[in-house]
């Protein structure tokens, strides 16, 4: 893993693809800041990271959409596959060499509240905490959109593919909460939306094992208790769509830390454990291609 | 040592490896013959690891690949087809990446790659990227990664392929110093290299095993020739008589070029070749050029692989010079036949 992980890192410094996303990643950070709170005097720094979410949209995809894709194009996968190494510390050292430049302006950021007391003198005030905990939860979300990217990466052999395919993926993840307010919230539509849901996530299955039995008993089996569920009380399902996709909300997370000053540990608890998914989902298609 | 056990590799309904069953012995070279899309590279894929077999086991030193998947490619150092190489990088950097990805201990890693480098003549282009190397350095490259850590099995994906004949040399007497210390497998269509290299051959085609023995044995058992060429300077009528007086002979071709005569003739069960000598001898024809048109592996390999179970007999050109089976160690290309009259055009390669 420590090889393939020093590797990696070098290949992103090397390519200046790295580079580019932490120059990418501060400037736009940094404009913020200097709108924010340098000169309309918001005193918090999480105002303008939380702000600046939209970055992730470009600088992600960047960085992840060569990570599996080019091994598999350049046939370098045959170097590491067969390499005494497993599988998960492949995907593990290359997930932290993107985590590690990701890391890189957010140990910048840091500075930033810094900066603002400096500049405000004794009686300013600054939000540390809150500012603090704002920059652990957007490396956080950094990581898990990373091996959102990685996952994409690995499913193809074209980095182009897998960039704007990740893209897309963020731009709906960004959009998220304003999609949400467009479901129905009459509990009929929402028994529909769930059975979609249902049907979404049997065909995934279905993708990842090929195993017709599996995806198909999943899928019946959750069709018909949401069905049971609806006839015995069908109070049960107004605006449950919009609810159980609202837990997916990655950006209120966010949100949470940068405006309502709360420290959202179940936030965070969601963020590492998707990621840990993703990672887990990304070796599977590694070893799934193995065996096709 | 590797075992093979009853492998069998399904794409779809297409079948690359069908119930393999082969054990590789240490110490030894083996070369991997087929025609394109026999399975050659699948069961290596499958070997090293890279690919999961749809039935069967690889059993490398006691370890399973598929139970024990560490271990196993521990023992292996493999040479794909393509060379799976970082542009991006070094010959160095590459090499040291290679090294700790193979977990050769720290303090012995500037050690080994020096002795790598040396052994696949890298120096003069180490610090050089690899994106700007030429395919044979390329190929060099990939080859020294797959010796670093000197594993005890060292597989080889066609490496000969797309170098020119000085390389191909080079690469060549590698593989022969790589074979004192490790079981090396190869794989190649060129069959003269195959040839010249390896100690067992492995033939196979359409996933199946066809065979697995030396390279001797195989043209021994596959066909045994008795056709013989001949050169004598005399004239027509004189070998023409010698011959009939020999028992069992059939004259296939005779034909006169100036002062000498060329015969392709074929021999009963008796070996007449003795016989001939002194009766030239008597005669005052000397004999120039006597040789059995042995069974090549060509033969062989085209016997076994066709589905028409004829294989055409080689064609073997004619001249004073000529060099049958046996080639020089070393040389691919052939000799060019030269007339004796003509001024030498040999069309040899300068090492």
């Amino acid at each position: 893993m420590k090889a393939i992980y020093k590797r990696e890192l070098g290949a992103y410094f090397h390519s200046m693809i790295g580079s580019v996303c932490v120059a990418f990643m501060l400037a736009a950070v940094g404009l913020y800041f200097m709108v924010y709170n340098m000169f309309q005097g918001a005193p918090g720094f999480a105002t303008a990271l939380s702000s600046a979410i939209f970055l992730f949209i470009i600088v992600i995809p960047l960085l992840t959409m060569r990570s599996v894709a080019e091994d598999r194009k350049n046939k370098t996968d045959q170097l590491l596959l067969t390499a005494p190494v497993s599988v998960t510390s492949v995907v593990l050292g290359k997930f932290f060499a993107m985590v590690t430049v990701f890391a890189v302006p957010c140990v910048l950021y840091c500075f930033c509240p810094l900066i603002m007391k400096l500049a405000s003198g004794s009686e300013g005030i600054v939000y540390f905490k809150s500012d603090y905990a704002t920059i652990l939860a957007f490396l956080l979300l950094g990581c898990l959109y990373i091996s959102i990217g990685l996952l994409i990466s690995a499913l193809t052999e074209s980095q182009i593919i897998a960039a704007v395919a990740t893209a897309g993926v963020l731009v709906l993840l960004y959009l998220w909460d304003g999609i949400l307010n467009f479901l129905p919230t009459a509990a009929g539509g929402n028994l529909i939306g769930m059975i979609i849901v249902v049907l979404l996530i049997a065909l995934l299955l279905y993708s990842l094992t090929s195993s017709f039995v599996i995806s198909g008993v999943v899928g019946a089996a959750g069709i018909v208790a949401l069905v049971v569920c609806y006839i015995v009380n069908s109070e049960l399902f107004a605006s449950l769509l919009p609810n159980v996709l609202g837990a997916f909300s990655l950006t209120t997370v966010l949100t949470n830390f940068a405006t309502d000053y709360i420290f959202d540990a179940g936030g965070l608890v969601l963020y590492l454990s998707l990621t840990f998914l993703m990672l887990f989902l990304t070796v599977q298609m590694i070893q799934r291609r193995r065996w096709n | 040592m590797i075992e093979i056990r009853n492998l069998v590799k399904r794409y779809g309904d297409h079948v690359a490896v069908d119930h393999l069953n082969l054990t590789i012995e240490e110490g030894k070279v083996y070369g991997f013959l087929g025609p394109n899309g026999a399975g050659k590279s699948t069961t290596m894929n499958i070997m090293t690891g890279y690919l999961s077999a749809t039935e069967g086991d690889v059993i490398i030193n006691g370890h399973s690949i598929l139970e024990e998947p560490e271990e196993a490619k521990a023992c292996i150092g493999y040479l794909p087809e393509l060379p799976p190489l970082y542009t991006d990088m070094t010959v160095l950097e590459y090499l040291t990446f290679c090294a700790g990805l193979k977990r050769v201990p720290v303090q012995e890693r500037s050690a080994q790659i020096q002795r790598v480098v040396q052994m696949t003549r890298l120096e003069s282009v180490i610090g050089r990227l690899i994106a700007n190397l030429s395919k044979g350095y390329r190929q060099r490259v990939g080859l020294a990664q797959a010796i670093l850590g000197f594993p005890p099995i060292i597989i080889l994906d066609e490496p000969t392929i797309g170098l020119d004949p000085k390389q191909i040399i080079e690469i060549r007497r590698l593989i022969s110093n790589l074979a004192k210390e490790h079981t090396v497998i190869l794989s190649s269509h060129i069959l003269s290299e195959i040839q010249a290299v390896c100690d067992q051959i492995i033939i196979i085609h359409h996933g199946k095993l066809l065979a697995n023995d030396t390279p001797d044995r195989l043209e021994e058992e596959l066909g045994g020739s008795n056709t013989l060429h001949l050169t004598v300077k005399g004239e027509k009528k004189t070998v023409e008589k010698l011959l009939a007086n020999e028992a069992g002979v059939t004259v296939e071709e005779l034909e006169q070029e100036g002062a000498y005569t060329y015969a392709t003739v074929r021999m009963g069960a008796e070996d007449v070749r003795e016989h001939l000598f002194f009766a030239c001898a008597d005669q005052r024809t000397p004999i120039l050029n006597l040789h059995l048109d042995e069974t090549s592996l060509e033969q062989v390999f085209l016997r076994l692989t066709s589905d028409a179970v004829v294989a055409p007999p080689q064609k073997k050109r004619r001249g004073l010079l000529h060099r049958n089976s046996v080639q020089p160690e070393g040389t691919s290309i052939a000799v060019a036949p030269v007339h004796p009259e003509e001024p030498e055009k040999h069309e040899e390669v300068s090492d």
